[in-house]
């Protein structure tokens, strides 16, 4: 069965200007390679700087990539014209991490949603209101909201709106880009369960960018774990939370505040900051701050590699190591941790693509 | 031998004025914080837990106006005190941390230089003095070699840093009381982590008395001995941590616990149906009343008061007692 | 309109509703409220003036000449018998279609370039914005001289003197709106949704960037005004007998000092509650096109 998506070592890279006539390179993405079937979800987690985001918007062509390549139901489209790839958005939409800068705050969230419907010759530019109201039923929210402007929502319905346009097309897949961070956590509970309602009604293929392990555990069936550009893990939702293999995501898992005030968490301890990911080097970016880092870390290149069936990881420790993915070594334990002073990165001089 | 709360908030009454209206945004804010504990303030966006520090501290916007009732601060009343009476308190006894903590610091000065004028204004320290104490105060909030994070502007700190720093300004003055506002919701969660356990450190070297504000359970599970859950400028429920993570009473807090994700098996989140009322329709009596699914007629016809439940927890709901 | 707006509008409140609200808007806003009374006045009084003004713009009383403010000449009299008052009526035509079509031409032109510059970036926006640069290097008065001068005196000419002096303004303006739009989550989201670039440019974008170009555009009302009566002092605007207001304090110049004030002073007065009026609804009117207030 042919995913819906696929992309095969996707890279973003920005120049910056960092002297005369050289310039440096800020590795946004590089080497991921994510496959979405029918129907699933892949969260892409990390935090800021991972590149996930990025990665979110080179699957759509809102960013072009560097190097790469995305492939819709196995067709490549990354080397399409202008014209043609506005014709294929109806197949892919996103849903925008700030529910009220994505709505145009010029016009009223009906005529947001009705400008795809009839874009793509789905309804005719006079009868579309009656879908329009279909489609904000489905997303919770009624036919008096169709002539609203986006600041007269809360940012529930906001983001409500968003999926609703996100749908309309009836697209195969949907990046959601950080949906619920903006949101207050009632309201984002009641979002993941639309969410989860609509993928097992429509089988849509969610690519969803979060930071939040608790939230991709309730949507996820796969994990893919970023930090400063690389996948550093990925697997099944269940193995990668349960039994992380690499240190960054066990960090992850554990720096995430305890859920009862008497429980006792297990801490790593991840010092400092993440550094630069200008000219990053080719060995493990985690070095400077991972609590098992050895000499050989810094010695050879870090390659994300199938250690088990289904579960890659980039930790060359534990390539090494392992045992049928079990590995031993203890992890230093979280003191109060001090930071370590990151190198000044020159700021991006970029120009995104129109 | 009972000491007297550090700061004791009775029937504090908030309103905002606009041309048209003038609405009520704190209704009858009522709690105490001791000396050395930390007090969590939680609520979601429009439950009025900032206007309350802000209420506290005098240091509402323009619009805003207390209306009623008192702030007692080692037994003297903030609201009666004059602006300048006011500014010595804060800043030498009373400190806040904000949220955005890039926001918060002068853009345009090494952060060197603002908290020199911290320490000029309040301790009056100057030049070899007050650099000694800067290094101190830099170590203490685990940044690394002072002297160049010093000459270094906020842009070119990272957030964790930046909040890092704030909490040094804050406590360069040594102040009694720190009120931190959501000080962690703009931050990674590797460096959340870093803040709380900063915080924590704190509070056992310094003995340091900390209002939390936050809409972050998990926060507040962390670090709060405390708890106040607001709701649309009321107080709905109070207590112990333990007795609100283990014994929750009010409905809506309930509904907050319960709609938190968890890492763990599959369920579907309970999520509290609606959305926080605007400040111009706040429901009449109990504001949660139309999300409530306990709602009866009494609700939205008596406003409830809080009523103890148990030593320290308090609640207010008409149907406390059959809720389980 | 499309079928979405076209329903908002059916349920749209009444006429009297409508006026009430007018009135509270202008009880909290009396300054801005004062500029729009200022400025209908004058547009009211350009449609009717060939109704309401006693005389002609042209009408000669040569046994009236120089006549002081009286029941029969509100103004006063000019040089020529003619009735002062009349002709700042009539002026109000000259001198509100100058201030109109100068900025209507500016804008327009400012816009499409800044728009374009912003919009497509490097190479067009490097070269557009350094044309730009040039031109706003000289003094407006000088270079509106220099272009009144060089196309010779006439009422066309100066409104295009004047129109060409603005248009770095408003490119400016119109291509920092643009950057900042560009940069919005709803114009990826319209590229998101496959809008082809043209819907972009002008649906998405350009609704959005209106807001300090108006400001902008009622200050420079005043302006061109301004420069309308100065360029027609000196002899490069509106030539005699037109009774455009700053030909009329050319006119009445020489005759302060023999004490006939009221030739130039009427004029002059007419032309300041002109600009006045502009400046005064400046802000008030990109608080009105602002969405969020609705």
């Amino acid at each position: 069965m042919t995913p819906v998506l696929e992309t095969r070592g996707l890279k973003k890279v920005y120049p910056l200007r960092s002297g005369l006539f050289t310039h440096a390179n800020l590795v946004a993405a590089e080497d991921v390679s994510i496959s979405i079937p029918r129907g699933e979800t892949l969260a892409l987690v990390g935090e800021t700087g991972s590149g996930k985001s990025t990665v979110g918007k080179c699957v759509l062509r809102l960013e072009e990539p560097t190097d790469g390549e995305v492939l819709l139901e196995g067709k490549p489209i990354t080397g399409l014209k202008a014209s043609e790839m506005r014709a294929l958005r109806r197949e892919l939409q996103m849903v925008y991490q700030d529910p009220l800068d994505s709505l145009n705050p010029r016009h009223r969230v009906g005529e947001l949603v009705a400008e795809p419907l009839w874009l793509h010759g789905i309804a005719p530019k006079r009868g579309v209101r009656s879908e329009v109201e279909r489609l904000f039923g489905t997303v919770g929210l009624g036919p008096h909201h169709v002539d609203r402007l986006p600041h007269q929502l809360s940012g529930g319905q906001q983001q409500r709106v968003g999926i609703a346009r996100a749908l309309a097309t009836s697209p195969k897949l949907v990046v959601l880009d950080e949906p619920t961070s903006a949101l207050d956590v009632s309201v984002q509970a009641q979002i993941i369960n639309l969410l989860r309602r609509l993928q097992a009604e429509r089988e849509l293929a969610f690519l969803f960018i979060s930071h939040d392990l608790a939230v991709v555990s309730l949507l996820a069936h796969s994990v893919a774990v970023m930090y400063l550009g690389q996948i550093v893990e990925a697997g099944p939702k269940s193995d990668v939370l349960e039994r992380p293999f690499h240190p960054y995501t066990q960090a992850l898992i554990s720096s995430a505040p305890v859920e009862h005030p008497t429980e006792v968490k297990e801490r790593i301890a991840m010092r400092g900051e993440p550094t630069s990911p200008v000219d990053p080097p080719a060995h493990c970016r985690l070095v400077p701050r991972c609590p098992f880092a050895k000499p050989i870390c810094s010695q050879v290149p870090a390659e994300l590699v199938e250690v088990v069936p289904g579960r890659s990881t980039r930790c060359v420790r534990f390539q090494r190591e392992h045992r049928n993915g079990e590995w031993t070594p203890a992890p230093e334990r979280a003191a109060d941790v001090v930071v370590d002073l990151p190198e000044l990165v020159p700021a991006p001089i970029v120009d995104p693509q129109p | 031998m009972t000491t007297a709360p550090l700061l004791q908030v009775r029937r504090l009454c908030t309103e905002f004025v606009t041309p048209s209206a003038r609405l009520p945004v704190l209704d009858n804010v009522e709690f105490d914080v001791n000396e050395g504990e930390i007090l969590g303030i939680v609520g979601e966006s429009g439950s009025g837990k900032t206007v309350t520090a802000l209420s506290v501290t005098k240091l509402l916007p323009a619009a805003g106006r207390v209306v009623g009732g008192e702030v007692l601060f080692r037994g003297r009343n903030l609201l009666a005190l004059s602006d300048r009476q006011m500014n010595k308190i804060r800043g030498e006894q009373i400190s806040m941390v904000f949220q955005n903590p890039r926001a918060s610091l002068n853009p345009l000065l090494p952060v060197g230089v603002t908290l020199e004028q911290v320490l000029r204004a309040h301790r009056g320290l100057h030049g070899e003095e007050a650099r000694r104490i800067s290094f101190e105060l830099l170590a203490d909030v685990g940044l690394p070699d002072p002297a160049r994070v010093l000459r270094r502007y906020p842009h070119e700190l990272s957030g964790g840093m930046c909040q890092r720093m704030m909490i040094a300004l804050a406590l360069a003055s040594g102040p009694s009381l720190l009120i931190a506002d959501e000080p962690t919701t703009a931050l990674d969660v590797t460096i959340q982590f870093q803040i709380i356990s900063l915080l924590k450190r704190l509070r056992e070297e310094h003995g340091l008395t900390l209002i939390l504000i936050t809409h972050n359970l998990g926060v507040v599970a962390e670090l709060c001995d405390r708890v106040i859950v607001m709701y649309a400028g009321s107080i709905v429920e109070e207590g112990p941590a333990l007795e609100i993570f283990d014994r929750p009473r009010h409905p809506y807090t309930l509904g907050l616990l319960a709609s938190r994700p968890r890492v763990g098996p599959n369920g579907s989140l309970a999520g509290i149906p609606g959305q926080v009322p605007d400040l111009r329709d706040r429901p009449p009596a109990c504001p949660f009343h139309p999300r409530c699914k306990y709602e009866q007629d009494v609700c939205h016809e008596q406003a409830p008061v809080l009523e103890q439940a148990s030593p320290g927890h308090r609640v207010s709901c008409h149907f406390w007692r059959e809720i389980v | 309109m499309s079928a979405i707006a076209a329903g908002a509008a059916r349920g749209r409140s009444g006429l009297a509703e409508h006026a009430v609200r007018v009135w509270r808007w202008a009880r909290r806003n009396p300054v801005t409220a004062f500029g729009f009374v200022i400025i209908f006045g004058l547009i009211a009084i350009a449609l009717l003036a060939p109704v309401i003004a006693p005389y002609g713009s042209y009408e000669l009383n040569p046994s009236d000449i120089l006549a002081p403010p009286s029941l029969h000449h509100v103004f006063g009299t000019g040089n020529f018998g003619e009735d002062i008052f009349s002709r700042v009526l009539f002026g109000a035509r000259y001198d509100l279609a100058i201030g109109f079509g100068a900025v209507a031409i500016g804008l327009l032109v400012g816009c499409t370039l800044g728009a374009l510059a912003g919009f497509l970036r490097d190479p067009v926006d490097e070269v557009t914005m350094r044309v730009m640069d040039m031109i706003a290097a000289f003094p407006g008065f000088i270079l509106a001289m220099g272009i009144a001068g060089a196309l010779g005196p006439s009422f066309v000419n100066l409104i295009i003197a004047i129109s060409l002096v603005n248009v770095p303004i408003y490119a400016r303006l119109m291509r920092q709106q643009f950057l900042v739009v560009r940069d919005s989550q709803y114009a990826m989201a319209a590229v998101g949704v496959g809008a082809p670039p043209a819907r972009i440019l002008r649906w998405h974008l350009l609704p959005n960037t209106w807001g300090p170009i108006f400001v902008q555009a009622t200050l420079q009302f005043g302006y061109a005004i301004l420069d309308a009566a100065g360029l027609s002092f000196i002899g490069l605007g509106v030539r005699l007998p037109a009774p455009e207001w700053g030909v009329m304090v050319s006119l009445g110049v020489q005759r302060i000092v023999s004490g006939e004030w009221w030739v130039s002073f009427f004029p002059g007065l007419a032309i300041a509650i002109a600009v006045m009026g502009f400046n005064l609804i400046g802000d008030g009117l990109r608080d009105l096109l602002d969405p969020r207030r609705k």
